[in-house]
């Protein structure tokens, strides 16, 4: 009988030992874990940090030798000479980009309204997958579509209507292809933002005899303005960042576009196109990548502020 | 008829007018696609190698693209799982609700998804020609996995902010430290890392500003990490700007191919979507 009890005592003795150390063991891994993934995150947060040093770092080399002015409001580009203005890129980027919004704005703010509002069922149902869809198209599809259908068209039926002669290859062909690429970025954020807009404000509105039109103008867009106005922000940043299909419709000669119908010569388009010359010459590569600084800081900037204000939004009407 | 009813009419014409606007696109692409690129796909194109004189229009195949994309695609999203998945956990497990570093990490995520490709690969090279590496799929890889761990994180975390808190709390109440409850939290996140997966593949397929400074191109199957890789969409690229025809419909052709993968990935990603979010516990 006692030597059963003290096998007992012993067994439990034991029993808690073995689980003081599967306990610490378990605390262990869980705090090592905490390091690890704190240390994951923190890098990652670091990552833009790095980003912008090392572009910066890499562009010290031009802005060396020419102050920051002369490089943005500068307009003639000659490496061969070491002459580097970036103006004609910067304006043609904003041209383009300027184009495509003022195309998209229009046809997603009345899609977006249609599907939140209006549409039936089924026709979300086939809206949303082809959005998707036209979101996930790589852009080069977007450019050889371009270079076979708007950039044809622009040169045979839409340019000798207007000009004498045009290539095809224009600012005007980019900002269609780029208007098309944005589309579903702004319709699928105006959708988001058009539904925190709470139900109560849209149905006081019905009630007091508006239309649904009206009440889509005066109550649903003026209350998610600005969220509207930080999506289209975020469509700028990813329409002036947009490479390929930009580089494959827009002609890429250098100067200032002076009409819809004159080639252009994008910022990214620079970059992708001189790449592999770029160790060549000296200074080119730092001013290239002083371009991509330049894309960095903008659309950094732009992106950061569209964040903050569309968060913002969002907790507004969820209270 | 009162103003305000012509004009809703109007209006709601004009809604109608641009979501089929929207469509026109959408089958405009798709249509233009096709037409070009079904008639010169052939078998020989997806399993051969480019042979002697492939530039000008003699024969051979884009297997060099097909394959330095998929190699690049696979390490990169596998390395962009490794890396996401703990910082999704530790921004909704370890980190308190309204912590500063969550409210960073996901500002800092948010930006990252919008920096243009371009920026990746310029930066990415800076990193390359720092420490002496040439264009090859090692830096194609990099560059991808850095393109695609926001989108990762975002659409994880999309899905992992909304588990309830009471999940948390039973777990930690029989006991589970925060890493055990990771598992109950990656149970219920599997559907959106599978989403994620296929948002990120898509993406990172159809990528060619990063990969055109950092991958290079080449007409062989890459050996190692140090060798350049050829990718599809630079292939489309490429073999676009030739002025000989043949060359031109391979373009097409292989333009063709890469959109049936987006396509595939895109439809695959919907349904997963679909059928898997009806299981999850709110």
């Amino acid at each position: 009988m006692q030597r059963c009890q003290i096998n007992i005592f012993a067994f439990f003795k034991n029993t808690t030992k073995v689980q003081s150390v599967l306990l610490t063991r378990r605390v262990l891994k869980n705090k090592l874990a905490n390091r690890f993934m704190q240390t994951l995150t923190v890098l990652s947060l670091l990552l833009l940090l790095i980003m912008g040093l090392g572009l910066y770092y890499k562009s010290t080399g031009i802005l060396k030798e020419h102050s920051l002015w002369n490089l943005i409001a500068g307009s003639t580009w000659s490496p061969l000479t070491g002459e580097f203005g970036f103006w004609s890129f910067i304006i043609s980027s904003v041209y383009v980009t300027i184009i495509s919004v003022v195309i998209a704005l229009p046809i997603s703010l009345l899609t977006a309204i249609y599907l939140t509002e209006n549409a039936k069922k089924w026709v979300k149902k086939i809206v949303f997958p082809v959005l998707d869809i036209l979101a996930g198209i790589p852009s080069v599809i977007y450019g050889l579509w371009g270079v076979l259908i708007i950039v044809p068209w622009i040169a045979d039926s839409l340019g000798p209507r207007f000009v004498d002669y045009t290539s095809g290859y224009t600012l005007l062909a980019g900002g269609i292809v780029l208007s098309v690429m944005i589309i579903p970025l702004l319709v699928s954020l105006f959708i988001e933002i058009f539904s925190t807009v709470p139900k109560d404000f849209k149905d006081a509105s019905t009630s007091l005899g508006a239309t649904r039109w009206q009440t889509s103008r005066l109550v649903v867009i003026r209350k998610a303005s600005p969220g509207i106005i930080s999506a289209v922000v975020l469509a700028i940043s990813k329409a002036f960042g947009e490479t390929l299909a930009v580089l494959m419709v827009c002609g890429n000669m250098v100067g200032i576009p002076e009409s819809l119908f004159d080639s252009a010569y994008p910022l990214p388009a620079l970059i992708a196109n001189n790449y592999g010359e770029m160790l060549s010459l000296p200074m080119y590569e730092s001013a290239l990548m002083f371009a991509a600084l330049i894309m960095f800081v903008i659309i950094l900037v732009f992106n950061a502020a569209a964040r903050i204000v569309l968060q913002k939004v969002e907790k507004q009407f969820k209270l | 008829m009162k103003f305000k009813f012509i004009e809703e009419k109007i209006v709601h014409g004009l809604m109608i007018l641009s979501t089929l606007v929207v469509f026109g696109f959408f089958f405009s692409i798709i249509w233009t696609i096709a037409k070009t690129g079904f008639p010169p796909l052939t078998w020989e194109m997806i399993t051969q190698l480019p042979g002697g004189g492939f530039y000008l229009g003699k024969e051979g195949g884009i297997l060099n693209a097909i394959v330095g994309s998929l190699m690049i695609v696979v390490a990169s999203a596998t390395l962009g799982l490794l890396i996401s998945i703990p910082v999704v956990f530790y921004i909704n497990v370890y980190l308190k609700k309204n912590s500063l570093l969550g409210y960073f990490t996901r500002l800092s995520f948010d930006v990252l998804f919008g920096i243009p490709s371009i920026v990746y690969g310029a930066f990415a090279f800076t990193i390359m020609i720092f420490f002496g590496l040439k264009t090859s799929l090692g830096g194609g890889i990099l560059v991808i996995t850095l393109l695609i761990i926001p989108i990762f994180v975002r659409s994880m975390d999309e899905v992992a902010k909304s588990i309830s808190k009471d999940l948390l709390d039973a777990s930690y109440s029989l006991g589970a430290t925060k890493l055990e409850t990771c598992k109950v939290i990656l149970r219920q996140i599997a559907p959106g890392i599978a989403t994620a997966t296929l948002l990120s593949v898509g993406r990172a397929i159809g990528d060619a500003a990063g990969v055109m400074f950092t991958a290079g191109f080449t007409d062989n199957i890459p050996t190692s990490l140090d060798e350049p890789a050829a990718t599809l969409p630079l292939s489309v690229f490429f073999q676009l700007s030739s002025p000989i025809p043949e060359v031109r419909d391979r373009a097409y052709a292989a333009a063709l191919l890469l959109t049936i993968i987006v396509l595939i990935l895109s439809i695959a990603g919907r349904i997963i979507t679909n059928r898997f979010s009806k299981n999850r516990i709110l």
